[in-house]
């Protein structure tokens, strides 16, 4: 599965500067780990030693909190959109 | 004129930053703090000083994060703190003070904090004042851009209450109202922050800046009560700011010597039932705030997903305060209360927060031995369409003796006065 993964500013220095990459996953946790794989650095930014998304770290799947989904294990579709987005914002 | 900042510093893992519009740690997420020089305000900052300043927020300038000979205001900041008696006396209460946040320019606290934002950001070159806004804040950052001669664009969820448009559009800035709750707004704000880095989005990339001025919450608290700290403070709770800023705001005025020690204030949140996910961690004794949906009439607190809601529940804990969620009847019964004891007319945040007191005093978390403040931070005209079919004329008649003396009764238990 094919998806797009848009990149906030605090991260772009790990794609080049792109706010958009191309990964391949069947999940988000897929998408995010081959994120990583093709940008060194993602990994240790987004999850903490358990795995599991930083907390001040959002992950929308086409604009929805994957918490309120499956979390990393929410399965994605073909040309989706995942974003990544810190949590500190609002109020 | 100099401020007495040194730079930013993320809350989780100390990594130092400049001080420029970065709100977040760009190793770890985590938020960036202001870090002064507590020294050398010391050493500047008098009671005395303070007391010749200006009526507003400005007159704490030295622990603000900008410093500016003409800041971005329209006189935000030192409301009144009133002595709410019959207020006290209804909840079984003693020492109760109302901080009256319905007074400032725009009618809720959020002229505080855009004004700090708005003086940050003009300094950082911006023209632009952009934000996410539950409505309180939508009208403030339009107004003061307005007044700064920056142009605004202020992003809203769709369903807002009639005043709260009216009260930002009238500006004549951009006004976008989205299709969503206010987390879908905010998440909108922060992809754009990045795609739009001239814009200063009041709270998100000068957050940092921005949350500084609830501070001024805790310093005119302090002040008013003649330089002493109350011991307890109820504070409302959306994303946590306001109530993480006014517990660092009471820290900081005795690190700095303006109060003698640092005082010991116990803070308690409040926050409406269908959206209480602070109140929800702290009722289960958990660390983790687990977002909701919201479905509240307290619009302006109806964020699900909290930023500052770890940090919240972290000041309260530590203060040993308490937290706690009432419905949107209790709310509305608050508003009522908090009218006709005090002649204060609160928005829906405000019934929140008196509604919490209440159901706080009666369970013994908030004690009639203690000096107690609430924070009431918005105007009842924001939100009157939430008293629809609960306040009307107590008659409707022709203008004749007859028809006045045959359906105006004077209740005696009400109006006493009357009947002497």
């Amino acid at each position: 599965m094919s998806v797009t993964v848009r990149i906030p500013t605090q991260l772009r220095t790990l794609t080049g500067g792109a706010g958009e990459v191309q990964v391949e996953g069947a999940s988000v946790g897929e998408a995010l780990k081959a994120l990583d794989a093709a940008h060194a650095g993602f990994g240790e930014r987004l999850f903490d030693q358990a795995g599991e998304l930083r907390r001040f770290v959002n992950v929308f799947l086409a604009d929805e909190d994957v918490r309120f989904l499956e979390g990393l294990a929410t399965p994605v579709a073909q040309g989706q959109t995942i974003s990544i987005v810190p949590a500190v914002a609002g109020g | 004129m100099v401020d007495f900042v040194t730079g930013l510093r993320c809350r989780e893992c100390a990594r130092p930053f400049p001080a420029e519009a970065l709100h977040v740690c760009d190793y770890c997420f985590g938020p960036l703090e202001v870090v002064y020089d507590y020294e050398r305000i010391a050493a500047s900052v008098t009671r005395e000083d303070i007391g010749r300043g200006p009526r507003s927020i400005w007159r704490y300038r030295d622990l603000l994060p900008v410093a500016d000979e003409r800041p971005v205001e329209l006189g935000a900041g030192f409301t009144p703190l009133v002595r709410a008696d019959r207020l006290a006396a209804e909840l079984g209460l003693g020492e109760l003070w109302i901080k009256d946040d319905t007074a400032n320019p725009t009618g809720s606290f959020k002229d505080r904090v855009v004004s700090v934002a708005l003086t940050k950001a003009r300094q950082l070159g911006f023209k632009v004042a952009a934000c996410a806004s539950t409505g309180n804040l939508a009208n403030s950052v339009a107004a003061h851009a307005a007044r700064a001669g920056m142009q605004s664009v202020v992003l809203i969820p769709d369903d807002l209450e009639v005043a709260k448009v009216t009260m930002t559009a009238v500006y004549g800035g951009v006004v976008v109202a989205v299709k969503g709750t206010y987390d879908d707004v905010n998440r909108l704000c922060a992809e754009l922050t990045s795609e739009r880095p001239s814009w200063a989005f009041v709270n998100v990339n000068v957050r940092t800046y921005y949350a500084e001025g609830s501070k001024t919450l805790a310093f005119e608290i302090a002040e008013q009560l003649g330089w002493q700290a109350p011991d307890h403070v109820v504070v409302p709770i959306a994303s946590g700011s306001q109530l993480t800023k006014v517990a660092k705001g009471f820290a900081e005025l005795g690190t700095v010597g303006l109060l003698d020690d640092v005082p010991s204030v116990r803070i308690s949140g409040a926050q409406a039932a269908g959206c209480s996910p602070v109140a929800t961690a702290f009722a289960e004794g958990r660390d983790a705030i687990k977002p909701v949906k919201p479905s509240t009439i307290a619009k302006s607190l109806a964020i699900g997903n909290p930023a500052d809601g770890w940090y919240a529940l972290e000041a309260i804990r530590s203060s040993g305060g308490s937290c706690a969620a009432v419905t949107d009847d209790e709310i509305l019964d608050a508003i009522g209360l908090l009218a006709r004891t005090e002649g204060i007319f609160a928005e829906t945040a405000g019934g929140v927060t008196i509604a919490t007191l209440a159901k706080l005093a009666a369970s013994g978390a908030v004690r009639p031995d203690e000096r107690v403040v609430a924070l009431v931070t918005g105007h009842g005209l924001k939100t009157v369409e939430a008293l629809a079919g609960r306040v009307r004329p107590t008659a409707s008649i022709d203008p004749t003796l007859a028809a006045f003396e045959a359906s105006v009764h004077m209740d005696a238990a009400n109006h006493p006065e009357e009947t002497r």
